[in-house]
């Protein structure tokens, strides 16, 4: 298993390496950061020129690839440097944004495996009865439903459920637009109660959008598996119906759901990011989308580069998951 | 033990998709082509949910004609409510919501069918290439899929967009750049399981050339899956657009889309709701009847599933 | 664990009743499968009786509802399959009962071995894990001891170092290695009923050999009753004291081996016995069965195999015979059986003059196609039964 592990650590360095420098490549081709000096008042073709050679940018991109990645691998992130605005270190902005997401996505996430595992077990264990209809059609239209729609609904109805608490004369509950600066405060009931409710919203509509992939995804490798021969063994071993379910079918149902989890992060990842939009949190949508619309590249790259070695940390993860769960993995 | 060995190939050659082995009792026997099409006409919700695709492209594509205003007409009046002449009423700058829809029901179709058809090609070719070829050819697709698997779509998508315009192809480009791996997964698992069956051996014992088999043989051979998988290609490219969009990392104006417009309007769910829900309504129509189409289709190729097991 | 208290044990029956009431006793056992194309009748009517240290072979095409009225037996029967019948166990009536009620009778007195060795372990689990769980679920024991069984039943089943391999996961067992676990398994509670579906299909033939040796000696061993179901006649031939013939969900010929495959008195027996390659008729031809097994949604009306039957009268499309005496426990379901006993040689029966001899299939296939079909389709069932699939 160790060594399996280190052989997936080793495959993962040039895949970083290579995904790095195609990032590179796409980031400088894009556009030039100094684009819009150009079109300001008393800028000089002297002074753009000045301020190419002071970023580097007047060397070649393989040049400046190699200089950049020594730099991110000793920890110098580089400074954002989009126009007008002060000069911020990559690494606490894209740490603090990934923190932010992080909260949210972990959460939602951790909430959507359980209910949707849980949901998809149900459901084909009672295959065709009301609940598995239930189930399987609102799984169904979650999937078919647009993830940034799902999030306006949700945040509307919680704009108007606060508008209800308000006209009853209590505080306004629950935080629609970005959580509250600094921690909270009180007593530890109503440290969860502000908690709740700074996170209820978005979470919800986060863990809709998951729930929806992982029910159906649960329901149909359950449904595979109810129906294959071993468990058909287990039951003629004269083992309760639960024991059958839980010991020998849901534990093989869980295998293939490692995977989805693991290839479902991009799907995440743009599932936060829409969420942290229209709930205005300062996450890692927010600064993709800052930084792509100022063009700042040394931010860019600091994200893919967060973002990229992310996946590949939860890929080893799912695969060392899938190896503890499938006996037969772990040899090869 | 002769007529063992006759047997079993028999069985082989009878089940092998020569067509000719229907001629024996053509008055009963239904040809593949016929069964498939036979049981997805059966399935009532695809085939409502195809009368709504239908009705969308026609909204979308014949719609402009017949409709009185023009998508990018601003001479109404602004935030107009539902009314004979504007059933969905106007946006803030004067725009007609019925028109707008119309158009970016186009597009958004346009984009989601140059993805389908692209990410099809692609991943087909490269799948059968890699499940039959096997050995390095192989080793290079997984590891492309790989690294693109460690890029996300959403900012590629963000930063093409920004360098290259939001033109509506441009995403279709983008959104089908990351499409193709699911479908090339899918026909590498089906290729490396049919290219042992032994009418591929029989092929390639006749000399029949790589593309020749693939084409010829292998294809015609995964054409249920391939469709299916097609087809919810289109669904989850109707949706992804629509995000990218929504973002403002998409389609930008003066093009349109369902997503652009969701993005130019949703801050008036509370005042003026027709002009969230109706773009909604489009948008999840779309998804749901490609959806409903393509688990119509699944069930008309693969109609084990529905079979008692015994 | 569950308990077996309420269970008649074996001292409940009077002694000398023992002697002469079946184990296990099916009357009537018909099942049927709704679908939307219509009711799919898989089994009509089959009754047996089942003593103590019997061995009843059970033989037919696939489609024929061997494996079914097995599956009936243990009640695996998915939920949509309506049973009717009677199947008694000691006599207690099992049709009927739900999956709690049924659950002290599996493994503990009615066990089964399966079709396919490679699918029906858990590959998640350990083989001696697995064992030990089937021990436990009838036995009150710790994990050690239900351990140590399972050791011991592997031992039984002839697996070399049992103690080291109950440590390893199915996956690294080779396919006769696993039929042998899949046996171990359902003997290690003592069952007096042992159901073995096809339990040597999926295996080489060298293989197949040594699991149907290690079941003899088994059966030598604990007196079990074994209900072998299979479409080997030599499997049958080689281990079974009384046969049935399944054709078309119901049996058509029931008796004691030897006089079954030596009088057969249903021409479908004479067909069946006539389609196996066997080193007594080398050089001669195969005499195959024309056409296929019939629909279980439309069956044809009369007797099943008439549209097949080389001997078909008028009779036979008008009504299904019931089971005839054709001699000491010797039944049969034949309109005809009294005139198939004048005949001489009846293999020759199924012999068609205008298809080419098998030893050069070239000609075969060239000279009629439409013919050539049809017996593939019979022995390409034979073949390969996917009846439980």
């Amino acid at each position: 298993m160790i060594r399996y592990i280190i052989r997936r650590l080793l495959i993962s360095v040039p895949i970083l390496l290579i995904g790095s420098f195609a990032c590179y490549v796409l980031v400088a081709t894009a556009g030039n950061p100094l684009a819009e000096m150009r079109f300001r008042p008393g800028v000089t073709e002297a002074d753009i020129k000045a301020a190419e050679i002071s970023l580097g940018l007047d060397k070649p991109v393989v040049v400046r690839y190699w200089n950049w990645l020594t730099d991110f691998v000793s920890g110098d992130w580089g400074q954002s440097i989009a126009l007008g605005q002060a000069k911020t270190a990559v690494y606490p902005a894209v740490t603090d944004a990934l923190w932010t997401t992080g909260r949210l996505v972990i959460g939602a996430e951790l909430l959507a495996l359980t209910l949707g595992v849980s949901v998809g077990v149900l459901a084909a264990v009672r295959q065709y009865s009301i609940f598995d209809y239930l189930a399987t059609s609102t799984a169904f239209l979650m999937f078919s439903m647009p993830i940034f729609c799902v999030a306006v609904i949700v945040k509307n109805y919680g704009i108007q459920f606060n508008n209800v608490l308000e006209s009853m004369g209590l505080d306004r509950w629950l935080t629609t637009a970005g959580p509250r600066p600094g921690g909270f405060s009180g007593s530890f009931g109503e440290v969860v109660f502000k908690y709740t409710g700074t996170f209820l919203l978005p979470t919800v509509a986060l863990m809709l959008i998951s729930f929806a992939a992982y029910s159906r995804f649960e329901r149909a490798s359950m449904l595979e598996i109810l129906h294959s021969d071993f468990v058909r063994t287990a039951r003629a071993k004269g083992i309760s119906q639960s024991r059958v379910i839980f010991r020998h079918a849901f534990r093989n149902a869980l295998i293939p759901v490692a995977t989805l989890f693991s290839l479902n992060f991009g799907a995440v990842l743009s599932g936060a990011i829409i969420t942290e939009t229209v709930f205005g949190w300062a996450g890692m949508g927010t600064l993709l989308v800052n930084s792509v619309r100022q063009f700042d590249p040394p931010m860019l790259m600091g994200w893919l580069a967060v973002t990229a070695t992310l996946i590949v940390l939860f890929n080893l993860i799912a695969d060392v998951v899938y190896g503890i769960l499938d006996p037969r993995i772990r040899l090869g | 033990m002769a007529n063992i060995n006759l047997a079993s190939e028999g069985g082989v050659v009878n089940s092998a998709p020569q067509s000719d082995s229907h001629e024996f009792d053509a008055s009963k026997t239904r040809t593949q082509g016929q069964l498939v099409l036979r049981r997805f006409l059966r399935h009532r919700l695809a085939m409502v949910s195809l009368g709504v695709f239908v009705f969308l492209v026609l909204f979308a594509f014949v719609g402009p004609f017949i409709w009185t205003y023009d998508f990018e007409d601003v001479s109404s009046k602004s935030y107009q409510p539902m009314s004979g002449t504007h059933p969905l009423g106007t946006t803030q700058v004067g725009k007609d919501m019925l028109a707008l829809l119309m158009r970016g029901t186009g597009y958004s179709l346009q984009i989601a069918l140059i993805v389908a058809a692209l990410a099809t090609a692609i991943g087909v070719t490269f799948g059968a290439l890699a499940g039959y070829l096997r050995g390095f050819v192989d080793t290079a697709l997984m590891r492309l899929v790989d690294l693109l698997l460690i890029i996300p779509q959403i900012a590629v998508a963000a930063i093409v967009v920004k360098g290259f315009s939001g033109s509506w192809y441009v995403v279709a480009l983008v959104l089908a750049a990351f499409a193709w791996m699911q479908i090339a997964r899918i026909t590498r698992g089906e290729t490396l399981s049919l290219a042992q069956r032994e009418f591929i051996e029989a092929a390639r014992a006749c000399g029949a050339s790589t593309p020749r088999i693939i084409f010829k043989h292998l294809v015609p051979n995964m054409i249920g899956s391939i469709t299916v998988n097609a087809t919810l290609a289109i669904a989850a490219a109707v949706l992804t657009e629509a995000a990218l969009s929504f973002l403002g990392l998409g389609v930008q104006p003066p093009d349109t889309s369902l997503g652009v417009i969701v993005l130019e309007n949703y801050g008036q769910f509370m005042n003026r709701p027709w002009l969230f829900w109706g773009p909604f309504i489009v948008l999840v129509s779309l998804s749901l009847a490609v959806n409903f189409i393509g688990d119509g289709l699944r069930d008309a190729f693969d109609p084990r599933q529905t079979k008692v097991r015994a | 664990m569950t308990s077996v208290s309420e269970l008649p044990s074996e001292d409940f029956l009077p002694s000398d009743d023992r002697a002469t009431a079946p184990l296990l006793s099916v009357k009537d056992l018909s099942v049927t499968f709704p679908t939307d194309d219509g009711d799919v009748r898989a089994v009509r009517n089959v009754s047996f009786d089942l003593h103590a240290g019997d061995v009843l072979g059970i033989v037919g095409e696939s489609g024929s509802g061997k494996s079914v009225s097995s599956m009936a037996i243990m009640g695996l029967l998915p939920k949509n399959a309506v049973i009717e019948g009677s199947i008694r166990y000691r006599g207690e009536e099992l049709n009927g009962r739900t999956y709690k009620q049924m659950q002290p009778f599996r493994s503990k007195h009615i066990s089964m071995i399966f079709q396919d060795p490679m699918t029906s372990l858990n590959p998640v689990y350990t083989v001696g894990w697995q064992l030990a769980e089937t021990y436990r679920a009838h036995h009150d024991v710790s994990k050690k001891a239900a351990w140590a069984k399972a050791v011991e039943a592997l031992e039984l089943v002839g697996i070399p170092q049992p103690d080291k391999r109950a440590n390893q996961y199915p996956h690294e067992f080779s396919g006769g290695m696993r039929q042998r676990v899949v046996i171990a398994m359902a003997i290690i509670n003592d069952p007096s009923v042992i159901i073995a579906d096809e339990p040597t299909t999926a295996l080489d033939v060298t293989v197949q050999a040594q699991i149907l040796d290690t079941m003899l000696r088994l059966q030598s061993e604990t007196d079990a009753a074994i209900i072998m179901i299979t479409h080997d006649l030599g499997v049958v031939a080689g281990m079974v004291n009384r046969v049935q013939v399944m054709y078309g969900g119901t049996v058509v010929e029931s008796g004691p081996v030897d006089d079954v495959f030596e009088q057969p008195r249903m021409p479908y027996t004479v067909g069946l016995l006539g389609s196996v390659p066997n080193p007594a008729t080398l050089g001669k031809r195969l005499t195959p069965i024309k056409g296929a097994p019939p629909s279980l949604v439309n069956l044809p009306s009369g007797c099943s195999f008439s549209p097949r039957c080389p001997l078909v009268a008028d009779v036979c499309h008008e009504w299904e015979p019931e089971l005839e005496e054709a001699g000491p426990n010797h039944t049969t379901r034949c309109h005809r059986w009294e005139h198939l006993v004048t005949v001489e040689n009846p293999q020759r029966l199924f012999l068609h003059d205008e298809i080419g001899t098998v030893e050069n299939p070239a000609v075969f296939a060239a000279a009629n196609p439409d013919e050539s079909l049809e017996v593939t389709a019979v022995h390409g069932s034979l073949i390969t039964d996917e009846e439980a699939k």
